[in-house]
């Protein structure tokens, strides 16, 4: 092509919410600078303030319904963080900490499974080109990387014709009009059938693991939670025979979803969750990037990450006994590992120059988020528009910086802090994870800081934490077989019975990365809210510094679009992200209404 | 009785007697004749075959996509066999392979080419505010979406608590002027299907029950499929004995709620919350939120966010209930059975459950 253009791509799909990337090329079509922007608020921390902390994860959690759980563990964490901080011997049971790994590890493996399939396989998979696949010949490729069952020429031709049956009837659904026979797609057809064919599996899969939060959570999406604990009381009494008509006799299947047959099917998700990771999603991964090497070249933001850590063996306040660890590393320098400090206010900042907000004390300055401010200023064009005005204002989101520098947070943050930190107890399996993939694929270290790193590191890390799932569940069922069923602390349930004024902050890393939620609750109600989420991490726009956010920076660094009418090279990169905007934007005052300005020492 | 639905049931391992139980299990649950479960089995399987699978255009506003989620998670049918066989899903942002001006495209051609026959699905709200500049897709504001996309639909499923009543955006004080579909499309038949997000065989029920009749079941006072909308949590929840026994859990891991007594000390809002999770049950019939030990938060009802606390045990607004209420309550503590107390207070409970609405929780 001739001359540099504008790229706008809007909607991205085959993601959580609402997002546009804007991008401008040279000549040569390489992206010279990009500009992301969420285009969705619903103003959910507004609609907190005022209300009883205790029910503030219900809110929280319908921030994001795709990483169901995370708003609301982050939630019920910061109020108990309150509590901790005002009452030093404030805790929750162990099973409590248990039950909920045993929900975060789920969803994890749950969440990457499905992104790796159904959000971001058909960045890399051509489904047209599976119909010329050999039936036979796609049995032998899946046989020879992996022990998975479902692999022989009868079971792919079924697939096949199930495909071809729909694309000869025409009426193309949820695969019309997409960028198949594109020459970015580089699988053989066998490949391609191969991975079809377990986006199906996967879809099947993905509906019988989540039972493990209905046992727990009653539901999903969106289980149930409480602060203080877990709402799901353990109905198995190990000390009662079961028989006559005390108070115990229908202590079995009929009393909570947590007894023996509930914990069973627990059991089961975890082997089908390990076996899925191990047979399908790990050796799919390792073959589909086999043909994509260039995208370890591709797409690296700078080399900063984060993560807050988390899957607490012994308790949330106890970060030594965390199996992903906390910590900072920059300038792509994993022989360090910074210390984050929650507290200090000039480390973890939100600012607003480029994002659609007002602050108080100018738009340049950036805001611990207990002194969080929450203005909004819509100055951008009157829909229906064509451009956003990037130079200016351009996005609901706000952006996010530790130390004043941009981070990235995610699946890539977490296997590289664990690849680096010794301590930390997944540290030896990750190691060999990450060595054994660096190997297969025949790419150097450096390839992990890219495109296909953070897709990669999605993968493994899945299997770190399915893995980690039996121990969790083993210490749970050890508990209950010595009598300890206690799952909640009822001490300091009644916001009565707390100090008139608290503050706390919930961590957790949910799949997408670092997710912090800062309460500040005053006479037994919430007076600020904020939620820093990973897709703020990400995908916020630049900052006063004109600092880009890492979807950006991720962007700029070596894309070149085959033909800027056909995005595939912008959707793969950000779907390497496995953006979730819901979570990103969630913050605004409509009526410009003077907002709640709380000092905290 | 043949086609593409049972050939791919067959492949799934679902043989044709388990999907005709599936089918009159549906009728049954929609309070249909038996033989519509027959009829609806013959619709389902033969349908598409017989012509083209009918369009369906899924448009997300102010959403978390905890809808589309629970779609992916509906045992029967399943999502891949409604969109291989049933349905053609033309447009879902999730889902769809193709983003940018690809997809607005693919929008765009589903509509012209199934013009006034296409179902329309909408999940989250729509705020009002800012000239809709707080939700846009591809430049355009979520409103004005909505209004192009309407007009072609044969029919729309308000899909959420959002989409039916304005859900959570519209919680107190609704910052973004966020209202649902019916709240600014008044030319439509509409569906409501709330539930944060709804049940999975819910869905799937009220799209079977579309594409069987043509038209939308039998709907109550807030646009909700009887069917499935028709009791309360409380009449059907496996653990009203202990209700009217008057024993109730008093924590969460007490010995109460490890016997699976009664939630409702503890805030359920099971009997003023119409929908189906007592029976249905979620994720496959595993559990449901009672069975795994937290009060129901009411979220298949109207302004179910502002309904003075999830942990607040309802008020019944008859007096009769609230002083057998506790008296009961005493009772249970002392152990003491008291069932002329029970009686009367099942006969309160009885009158006070068809009066009280949301609304009244406040008072």
């Amino acid at each position: 092509m001739a001359i540099a253009q504008r790229v706008v791509v809007d909607p991205i799909t085959r993601i959580e919410g609402h997002l546009r990337i804007e991008a401008e090329t040279d000549a040569d079509g390489k992206i010279t600078s990009a500009y992301s922007a969420g285009t969705m608020v619903r103003g959910i921390e507004i609609i907190l303030r005022g209300r009883d902390p205790r029910d503030a994860w219900a809110f929280a959690q319908r921030i994001c319904g795709v990483c169901t759980l995370v708003h609301g563990i982050a939630s019920v964490r910061s109020v108990e963080d309150a509590l901790h901080r005002a009452i030093p011997t404030y805790s929750i049971p162990q099973n409590a900490e248990l039950i909920r790994n045993l929900m975060i590890a789920a969803q994890y493996v749950h969440d990457h499974v499905m992104h790796f399939y159904h959000l971001h396989a058909l960045d890399w998979v051509d489904v047209v080109s599976a119909l010329k696949a050999d039936p036979k010949a796609t049995s032998t490729l899946a046989q020879s990387i992996s022990s998975y069952p479902k692999s022989s020429p009868g079971y792919f031709a079924d697939v096949q014709k199930k495909v071809k049956n729909f694309v000869e009837q025409g009426q193309l659904g949820i695969f019309s009009n997409a960028y198949w026979g594109h020459p970015a797609y580089k699988l053989p057809p066998e490949a391609n059938l191969m991975a079809v064919a377990h986006y199906l599996e996967a879809l099947a899969w993905q509906r019988d693991v989540v039972k493990l939060h209905a046992i727990f959570g009653g539901k999903n999406p969106h289980p149930n939670f409480v602060v203080g604990g877990v709402p799901s009381a353990i109905s198995v009494h190990v000390d009662h025979p079961g028989q006559g008509k005390g108070p115990h006799y229908r202590g079995g299947q009929d009393a909570t979803a947590v007894n023996m047959v509930g914990l069973q099917i627990v059991q089961n998700v975890i082997k089908q969750m390990r076996d899925f990771v191990d047979q399908v999603y790990v050796p799919d991964l390792l073959a589909i990037a086999s043909f994509y090497k260039e995208w370890g070249g591709i797409g690296d933001t700078g080399g900063n990450f984060l993560s807050f850590g988390d899957m607490p063996s012994k308790s949330f306040w106890d970060t030594d006994s965390y199996l992903i660890p906390r910590g900072v590393i920059l300038n792509h320098d994993i022989s360090t590992i910074h210390p984050i400090d929650l507290d200090k206010e000039d480390e973890i900042q939100e600012f607003v120059s480029h994002s659609w907000y007002k602050y108080g004390g100018g738009d340049a300055e950036g805001l611990h988020p207990f002194k969080g401010e929450t203005e909004l200023n819509y100055t951008g064009p009157k829909p229906p528009y064509e451009q956003l005005e990037v130079e200016k204002k351009y996005s609901w989101l706000k952006s996010p910086r530790w130390q004043g520098k941009a981070m990235e947070v995610g699946p890539l943050a977490r296997v590289l802090l664990m690849y680096a930190d010794t301590k930390s107890a997944g540290h030896a399996q990750t190691k060999e994870l990450v060595d054994y993939t660096l190997k297969t694929l025949d790419v150097p270290v450096t390839a992990l800081f890219s495109t296909l790193g953070r897709t990669a590191a999605r993968g493994l890390e899945s299997k770190v934490l399915a893995d980690s799932m039996q121990g969790m569940f083993d210490h749970l069922m050890a508990n209950i077989k010595a009598g300890d069923v206690r799952t909640f602390n009822d001490q300091y349930w009644d916001p009565s019975t707390w100090p008139n004024h608290m503050h706390g902050v919930g961590l957790m890393e949910a799949p997408r990365g670092g997710l912090s939620h800062w309460i500040v609750i005053d006479g037994g109600k919430i007076s600020n809210y904020q939620a820093v989420v990973p897709s703020t991490w990400n995908a916020g726009p630049r900052d006063a510094q004109g600092q880009p956010g890492a979807y950006e920076s991720a962007l700029q660094h070596n894309h070149v679009m085959h033909d800027p009418k056909q995005p595939i090279e912008i959707l793969r990169t950000i779907h390497s992200f496995d953006p979730c905007i819901a979570c990103a934007v969630h913050v605004t005052d409509p009526d410009g209404e003077e907002l709640v300005q709380v000092k905290v020492k | 009785m043949h086609g593409p639905l049972i050939e791919t049931l067959a492949r799934q391992g679902v043989t044709r007697r388990t999907f005709m139980k599936y089918c009159a299990t549906l009728a049954s649950m929609m309070a249909l004749p038996p033989s519509a479960g027959r009829a609806m089995a013959e619709a389902m399987a033969s349908a598409p075959a017989a012509s083209k699978r009918p369009s369906v255009i899924w448009l997300p506003f102010q959403e978390c996509t905890g809808c589309t989620e629970s779609i992916t998670r509906s045992h029967s049918p399943t999502l891949e066999g409604l969109i291989f066989d049933v349905i053609s899903l033309d447009y879902q942002e999730t889902l769809m392979a193709a983003a940018g001006h690809q997809a607005e495209e693919a929008l765009h051609a589903a509509m012209a080419a199934n013009d006034g026959k296409y179902l329309l699905i909408v999940d989250g709200s729509i705020p009002l505010g800012l000239d809709g500049a707080y939700s846009c897709i591809a430049g355009k504001s979520n409103l004005d979406t909505l209004k192009e996309v309407a007009k072609g639909a044969a029919a729309i499923v308000a899909m959420g608590s959002c989409a039916a009543y304005g859900g959570l955006p519209h919680a107190n004080p609704n910052p973004t002027g966020a209202v649902s579909v019916s709240d600014i499309i008044k030319d439509k038949p509409i569906i409501n299907i709330p539930g944060c997000p709804p049940i999975p065989t819910v869905i799937t029920g009220v799209l079977a029950h579309f594409l069987t009749f043509g038209s939308l079941p039998e709907l109550d006072q807030h646009g909700r499929p009887k069917a499935f909308y028709g009791e309360t949590i409380h009449d059907r929840c496996y653990r009203r004995p202990f209700y009217d026994q008057g024993k109730f859990a008093k924590t969460f891991d007490d010995e109460g709620a490890r016997n699976g007594w009664c939630l409702f000390e503890l805030g359920c809002k099971g009997p003023v919350t119409y929908n189906a999770c007592a029976t249905v049950k979620w994720n496959g019939g595993t559990s449901w939120p009672v069975e795994s030990g937290h009060g129901c938060l009411g979220c298949s009802e109207p302004d179910f966010w502002d309904g003075g606390g999830f942990y607040k045990a309802l008020s019944m607004p008859a007096d009769p209930l609230k002083l057998a209420g506790k008296a009961a309550a005493v009772g249970a503590a002392a152990g003491v059975a008291v069932s002329f107390v029970n009686r009367g207070k099942k006969s309160a409970a009885k009158s006070a459950h068809e009066t009280t609405t949301l609304a009244d929780l406040e008072k």
